[in-house]
């Protein structure tokens, strides 16, 4: 237990003299070696054996994480560390206690206290918060879809203060948006960017497209993601909330998309969906109720609305939208929340489009703490009227407790609050999304088994 | 494209895996009672292609799962969750006396894993199947470090499990074909293991000089191993295959350098000089190749080399003076080596110096000489660069094993080998071995 004790603080000592990952030989001259070599030729006791599995994984699989060898009922903390791609730190941890073997499994064992509590086996991941001293309004996304997200997973002895021991044991795990052999290809629709990522093998695949939110700009990570899963996806570029006042352009641009979706040479052209978010699914919804044109097999729709645009323009949308802008406001923190802008179009039908129009099924997915827009009260709208046109049977509400805008792909970490562009001139605000971490990393991990599950369903498995 | 029928559906989990973890190959979305064949395609750095399959019906969910279903025919049968890996052969019309070795072990191992209709058994290449999925099977761990060593005159590889961090260190040594083989070393860094792959039968330095090397060369690169800073030098070991092995058994017990925490010896021997070089132990066997016969296919068989076990102490490695833990791997159906007969010859040996509690042995019934990291495919014979007469040759060798169960024994082993070096390495350990 002494030589232990020495051997940790010499580990110490050397870890706060160099750089973290280095060769220890390179940063430190021969003296300290020597010193902890000596010291481990000394020490018998056991050491510590961490292992995650598996090693490489998608983004959506679970892994187990456990730790072997070490003393028994010891305190310990499993930490995980992320570089994103903007170089912001993102890291999550919880405290354990070692059993009578020396063994803590996170996935089978309590966590009392850190990011996460309780027994969470992706605690490590969907608990993630930028580093103390990061800036204010991060998010994560994986941008560069091809390369894998390296995650360190090391155990510490202690809670409390855990950072100030040297670590027991480290390792790297990967985590894919692709699958081996994907392909992701380049599009462009009427001067818009788009990317199809292809399943490996000939095909034909049922299709998938996929747009986001009004940040504008062309994220692919859940399109690839799906085509890990078996779909032809192609993920379009959205317009940014800002761009679309004043544009006099329609809709045609996600017209053709769905049109050169369906007539790829390795797409099956009766088996094409449309997934979308917020401003994407506003689009979706748009379209597959009005365009006599654009008829997905099914229509999933992420915290979206049925927003009409007059006049079937970018700009009408914008009209629609901020007809109330004045309803928006701020909260303690001087974030904007644009909750009430909403609220006054569910009681005006001049606004929204009759989805009852609708002829295929719908998933419509919202959190009930969607702060930036009030989404599940349009849910229920939604499922109201299709009801009411005697499509009951086609219209599934997912509406998840505690659960803000921001409902993407499993064990992604929760943004409560972003930076976000809006009001021209790249001025950015704190925009309030809503949702508490955990009920929300909830709502992420069920409302994807269910949207794969729905997307298996009607372009797999029907007909 | 029009769709006529309900696309199929292929997963397999994990699509990224260590070349020692399981996968669940899973097809679904195919009509209930569904005859289908999942079929596995690799083309390995040699350009040869090996494939391997299984005949599957679907159940009435219209579903197939390879870990938990019956293959009803194919190059396997039964329940068998790995058998698209281990069963793997080369395609019809390939060369004989291949083997499958992955040498770059920085890329993955890549295997199109696909469904056909029906129970098909050959003309894979000529229809296009139902569905394809790619999976990559890697020896090598994120994070693990791949280091090329010159230092001291080695042709070796060091793999570290991360670039920080301290771990125990384990010297590698494979068989008389020579080369630098990386992919254990790899492994055994991917599961926590500093380890050494060391060319000692055609480094560099014996391509210059002519020259075998002699024992200090191994002394070297245990000194250059337990010496790097990320190595724990009180925890160290050897794992030994083949001739690799007869290495071993030298180095751990008549080495003043060598001082080891455990030693695993695969497929080995004891009998050669004692304290002899590599040279003197070929040699030794080169007087006995008359020993050594063909059978009806033309396949050499050297298991006669070392037999009858010589009673003369001078002739084998005294085991008898052995301070630290040993793992046996024996293949009872070896070709190549008697290693049965010499690892009851060591029991016995061991058991007279009193110190046999130091001896665990591992003997598969049917299983053959080349005991590999699980899941790869068997070789039963192979083309072989020999020591014949003081030359080299090609000739194919017989390693002997049937398929079933050399890949059960592969299996086995290895998870076996991993847990005594996880005791020893990372556990409390016994005292430190000397030697003197």
């Amino acid at each position: 237990m002494m030589q232990q004790r020495h051997k940790m603080n010499m580990q110490v000592a050397v870890r706060r003299l160099g750089s973290a990952g280095g060769v220890l030989s390179v940063c430190h001259g021969p003296k300290i070696h020597t010193v902890l070599r000596r010291l481990s030729a000394k020490a018998q006791s056991p050491r510590p054996i961490l292992s995650v599995a598996p090693i490489r994984a998608l983004v959506d699989e679970k892994f187990k994480v456990s730790v072997e060898n070490l003393p028994p009922a010891a305190p310990v903390t499993v930490h995980s560390l992320h570089q994103s791609e903007d170089q912001d730190c993102w890291e999550a941890y919880g405290h354990y206690i070692s059993d009578h073997r020396g063994t803590v499994s996170v996935s089978e064992d309590l966590s009392f206290g850190g990011t996460y509590s309780g027994k969470e086996p992706m605690g490590l991941l969907w608990s993630m918060r930028p580093v103390p001293g990061s800036r204010f309004g991060l998010r994560l996304r994986k941008m560069d879809v091809c390369a894998p997200m390296l995650v360190n997973i090391t155990v510490f002895s202690g809670h409390e203060g855990f950072r100030e021991h040297a670590p027991l044991a480290s390792v790297v795990t990967e985590r894919w948006h692709v699958a081996p052999g994907v392909q992701r290809v380049e599009v462009t629709i009427e001067g818009m960017r788009g990317t199809l990522f292809i399943p490996p093998g000939l095909g034909a695949f049922p299709g998938v497209i996929d747009i986001w939110g009004g940040g504008g700009g062309l994220p692919e990570y859940r399109a690839a993601l799906l085509a890990s899963h078996g779909y032809a996806t192609m993920a379009l570029e959205n317009f940014a909330l800002d761009d679309l006042k004043g544009k006099n352009l329609d809709l045609n641009y996600f017209e053709m998309a769905l049109d050169k979706l369906k007539n790829h040479p390795q797409v099956i052209s009766d088996r094409v969906g449309v997934v979308g978010l917020s401003l994407g699914a506003i689009f979706l919804l748009y379209l597959t109720a009005e365009s006599p044109t654009f008829k997905p097999q099914c229509c999933i729709s992420i915290c979206g609305s049925n927003i009409l645009s007059n006049d079937g323009t970018l700009n009408g949308f914008y009209n629609s939208m901020f007809r109330n802008i004045n309803k928006s406001r701020l909260d303690e923190n001087n974030s904007l929340i644009w909750q009430d802008v909403g609220l006054e179009m569910l009681c005006d039908p001049t606004s929204l489009v009759d989805v009852g129009k609708i002829n295929c099924p719908l998933l419509l997915v919202s959190g009930t703490d969607d702060q930036s827009w009030p989404t599940p009260k349009f849910a229920d709208l939604m499922a109201q009227m299709m009801r009411s046109a005697g499509k009951e049977h086609l219209v599934t509400t997912l509406a998840y407790p505690d659960a803000g805008h921001l409902i993407e792909p499993p064990f992604s970490p929760h943004f409560r609050a972003t930076a976000f562009k809006v009001g021209g001139n790249n001025k950015k605000v704190i925009m309030l999304w809503g949702g508490h971490t955990k009920p929300h990393a909830d709502a992420q991990e069920d409302s994807w088994t269910k949207i794969l599950t729905f997307l298996k369903q009607h372009l797999y498995s029907s007909h | 494209m029009e769709g006529k029928k309900r696309p199929v559906k292929l997963s397999v989990h994990p699509s990224r895996g260590l070349v020692d973890e399981k996968f669940t190959v899973l097809v679904q979305n195919v009509p209930p009672g569904f005859q289908l064949t999942v079929h596995a395609l690799h083309q390995c750095e040699d350009g040869h292609s090996w494939h391997a399959f299984g005949h599957y019906t679907a159940d009435s969910t219209g579903a197939v799962n390879v870990a938990e279903d019956l293959s009803l025919g194919g190059t396997y049968s039964g329940v068998e969750q790995m058998g698209l890996l281990w069963s793997l052969r080369p395609v019809p019309g390939s060369k004989p006396g291949l083997r499958l070795r992955k040498m770059n072990v920085q890329t993955p191992m890549e295997v199109t894993v696909s469904v056909f209709r029906g129970h098909q058994t050959e003309g894979f290449e000529d229809q296009g199947p139902l569905v394809s999925v790619v999976v990559e099977r890697w020896y090598m761990a994120p994070g693990v470090c791949r280091i090329p060593v010159t230092e001291g005159g080695l042709t070796a590889t060091l793999f570290l499990p991360s670039a920080s961090g301290l771990f125990p260190g384990i010297l590698d040594l494979w068989g008389g074909g020579g080369r630098l083989v990386e992919y254990r070393a790899a492994l055994l860094a991917s599961r926590g293991f500093a380890s050494l792959a060391l060319d000692y039968m055609t480094p560099k330095i014996s391509l210059e000089t002519g020259q075998m090397v002699e024992n200090e060369y191994f002394e070297t690169a245990f000194r250059v191993l337990q010496q790097h800073p990320q190595v724990l030098s009180s925890r160290m070991a050897i794992v030994g295959l083949s001739l690799g092995s007869s290495v071993a058994f030298q180095l751990m017990i008549y080495s003043q350098v060598i001082k080891l925490r455990c030693a695993v010896c695969i497929s080995g021997s004891h009998v050669q000089p004692a304290g002899g070089s590599v040279k003197q132990t070929l040699d030794y066997l080169s007087r006995n190749s008359g020993n050594t016969c063909f059978n009806e296919k033309n396949e050499l068989i050297c298991r006669d080399l070392v037999l009858p076990i010589p009673t003369d102490p001078k002739l084998k490695a005294d085991v008898g003076q052995l301070r630290c833990p040993l793992l046996l791997v024996v293949g009872e159906d070896d070709q190549n080596w008697a290693v049965s007969e010499s690892a009851v010859d060591m029991k016995q040996m061991m058991e007279q110096a009193g110190n046999s509690h130091l001896l665990t042995v591992l003997s598969y019934p049917n299983a053959g000489h080349l005991i590999e990291p699980p899941y790869s495919p068997h070789t039963r014979s192979s083309n072989f660069r020999s020591s014949v007469d003081n030359s080299f040759v090609v000739l194919k060798t017989l390693w002997g094993g049937e398929t079933v169960e050399h890949s059960r024994a592969q299996e086995d082993a290895w998870r076996k080998i991993l847990t005594f070096f996880r005791e020893n390495l990372y556990g409390r350990g016994s005292a430190l071995v000397s030697n003197l």
